[in-house]
């Protein structure tokens, strides 16, 4: 797509995002989606007054609940959909475990530094390869259920999503807040709302930003128990490709924490990490990255403070 | 042992202002170090200190410093240690236990309230205090018809996001009233589900009036659990009908009610958050040293540890190491271990008391429900 999209850090402390939407010259009215805030959605008043331009909230939430409502068939598939993506997820989360106890277990045997660091190599590689299973197993169940259920000639998806279309083809923007970040994925495809966007700038932050990546990772540096290991979610819609991205890195990384740093930069790597708080900013146009304000987790473990692409 | 106050002050004039001068300002017990350092002030035949530290004395005289008022005693206490006491004054013959005048931390439960020593490095976890940011929930009162125990009220906490349209866990508490009052079990609940550390959840909180004999393994109290207040809570609140999505939480005989309604019952509550619990067994002969009120616990555990079966999918046991329940918790382990049942086992430095379930709180919840944090990014 030729119209740019923009990655923003956490807007709930001092919102930039009326003023970058000001920046790429959008004038009149945006379409939200702020389905990751679930019930919430319609609790719009603070943000609309950050966007600082007329609104209208594409209630994709509350669409997809009339979905469910009508559609009992589907929606019968879809949890059954989501309960087999839990018990991947859980799965994927176990098997992650072991080849983290394994490394560690290595990391502390005495022998050859350079021995350790072969091994380290290999670890990776591990990682990355149950990576890359779990994210072509979530795929192909996403592809199997919509070659199944072809979502779109649903008479119910269908005419919301013609509905959603009227309204983003008569908008300047798609803006896409933060929030849940498997419910916000569930939502835009059910209706396709990133294609409907078409040529129009998308403007995202947080989980919004993280889903327009290609791969969604989670992570949380201080969990209330057990090990912090990062773990993929599902893919992404691809518009920022090559980036991870990590939004309120204040609350959930350890940024002094070289060697998780380095861990997780080889593990995600050839993909550049991207740790996004308030004030980040990531521009792409026509499939590259443009411009870059944000800080970057490198390999070695260092922290690029304000990488700018 | 002794403090390095103490040695200063004994070894200096004995005049009242000089023991003045080594109070004021300086807040008790001492802590330097791994060594903690008690001490009252007055007149008194003696003076010991109470505590409830298996493995130690549980009473330990205090030793007066010559020519003055002062007594003191100096034990080491391991970092991030936390330990309940009293103090006896004996006078005339007669021995009368008190809290520490000069220590402001106090530590409540049914019985009335112990002082309360920390070693270095512990604080009270923030998660535990009222936070305003954290929205609160509800609570409810509810009375429920049971064909055994007749009408019984419960509290019942409700989320502050509650929604109908959504389905809960519920976590049943015993002794609920008390983990409430002495757990600080509200504010806990609000800051983790406020924090997306646990899902939002109902949580039935039941006491009840003969609970030494209703807690040890009593089929009449599974029942009223099973057929009684789940259906009951079920009718009155959306909730999520699965065993992963029901929990049995006790501690001390309230974690033997937990285990054995859930052995009675198996497959019902896939979750149990186990507290220092009262696990008393014997391996020869069924004669036990803790008394006839634990007579139907030894026959329970027994049996189950003569044929472990799993209860539930995840079983979190957590106990303090100085109480003298700690043997019995850490035998429990390995049997529930090896049903399969995924089990999680915490010891904290702590006793026996509401302090340390509390503080074990977030662990065990967020391991037995984990909300929803890694999936939320605003």
């Amino acid at each position: 797509m030729t119209a740019p999209v923009v990655l923003l850090g956490p807007q709930n402390g001092d919102p930039d995002v009326g003023r970058v939407l000001r920046e790429h010259g959008v004038e009149g009215r945006v379409a939200l989606v702020n389905a990751g805030w679930q019930e919430r959605e319609p609790d719009d008043a603070a943000l609309v007054a950050a966007l600082g331009l007329p609104v209208v909230n594409l209630r994709l939430h509350a669409r997809a609940e009339e979905v469910f409502a009508a559609d009992p068939p589907l929606v019968a598939a879809y949890h059954a959909r989501q309960e087999l993506l839990r018990h991947l997820q859980d799965f994927y989360r176990v098997r992650l475990d072991y080849i983290d106890d394994a490394a560690r277990a290595i990391s502390v045997r005495l022998v050859e530094p350079e021995l350790l660091e072969q091994e380290w190599t290999v670890s990776v590689d591990l990682f990355r390869q149950l990576d890359r299973d779990h994210l072509e197993r979530c795929t192909a169940i996403h592809a199997s259920f919509d070659d199944r259920w072809r979502l779109g000639e649903r008479e119910v998806i269908a005419r919301h999503r013609r509905e959603l279309a009227a309204l983003i083809h008569a908008s300047a923007a798609l803006v896409i807040a933060g929030g849940h970040v498997a419910s916000l994925l569930n939502r835009l495809k059910l209706f396709d709302v990133v294609a409907l966007a078409a040529e129009r700038p998308i403007v995202a932050w947080s989980a919004g930003a993280m889903l327009l990546t290609e791969r969604i990772v989670l992570f949380h540096d201080h969990p209330p128990y057990g090990k912090a290991i990062a773990q993929v979610l599902d893919a992404g819609f691809g518009l920022a490709p090559g980036l991870v991205v990590l939004p309120d890195p204040v609350r959930r990384i350890r940024m002094d924490d070289r060697l998780g740093i380095a861990r997780f930069a080889q593990r995600m790597a050839p993909s550049t990490c991207v740790a996004m708080g308030q004030g980040s900013r990531i521009v792409i146009e026509q499939g590259r990255l443009t411009r870059a304000a944000a800080d970057r987790l490198a390999a070695t473990g260092d922290v690029e403070r304000g990488w700018a692409g | 042992m002794t403090a390095r106050a103490l040695t200063d002050l004994a070894a200096g004039p004995k005049t009242k202002e000089a023991v003045d001068a080594f109070f004021a300002g300086r807040s008790f017990p001492i802590v330097e170090g791994p060594a903690i350092t008690f001490v009252w002030r007055g007149e008194a035949e003696a003076v010991h200190l109470k505590h409830w530290v298996f493995g130690l004395p549980s009473s330990q005289q205090l030793a007066r410093v010559e020519g003055t008022d002062v007594w003191h005693l100096t034990l080491e206490l391991p970092p991030e240690s936390r330990v309940e006491y009293k103090l006896e004054v004996v006078r005339g013959g007669h021995g009368e236990w008190i809290q520490d005048p000069l220590n402001p931390n106090l530590a409540r439960d049914p019985f009335g309230a112990n002082s309360v020593a920390h070693g270095t490095g512990y604080q009270v976890p923030e998660w535990t205090r009222k936070d305003p940011k954290a929205a609160p929930g509800r609570i409810d009162e509810i009375t429920t018809d049971s064909a055994v125990f007749g009408r019984r009220k419960s509290l019942v906490y409700v989320p502050a996001r509650f929604r109908r349209t959504r389905r809960y866990p519920l976590l049943i508490v015993h002794d609920g009233h008390d983990y409430l009052r002495y757990a600080s079990l509200g504010s806990v609940l609000d800051n983790l589900i406020g924090r997306l550390e646990i899902p939002d959840m109902v949580v039935a909180m039941t006491s009840s009036p003969d609970r030494l004999v209703e807690y040890a393994s009593d089929e009449r109290h599974a029942r009223f659990l099973a057929e009684d207040l789940v259906p009951h809570l079920e009718r009155l609140f959306p909730l999520d009908a699965q065993p992963k999505a029901r929990c049995l939480m006790g501690a001390s005989f309230g974690a033997v009610a937990s285990l054995s309604a859930a052995w009675r019952r198996p497959g019902f509550y896939g979750r149990l958050l186990l507290q220092s619990g009262s696990f008393a067994f014997t391996d020869i002969g069924d004669r036990n040293h803790r008394g006839p009120l634990f007579d139907p616990i030894v026959a329970f555990i027994n049996k189950f540890r003569a044929e472990p079966m799993a209860v539930a999918e995840r079983v979190f046991v957590s106990c303090g190491m100085y109480e003298s329940l700690i043997y019995e918790n850490r035998s429990l382990v390995p049997m529930l271990q090896s049903t399969g049942m995924d089990v999680r086992y915490v010891e904290a430095r702590d006793g026996h008391n509401w302090e340390n379930w509390r503080d074990r709180l977030r662990e065990g919840l967020s391991w037995l429900f984990p909300g929803p944090l890694l999936l939320v990014y605003e």
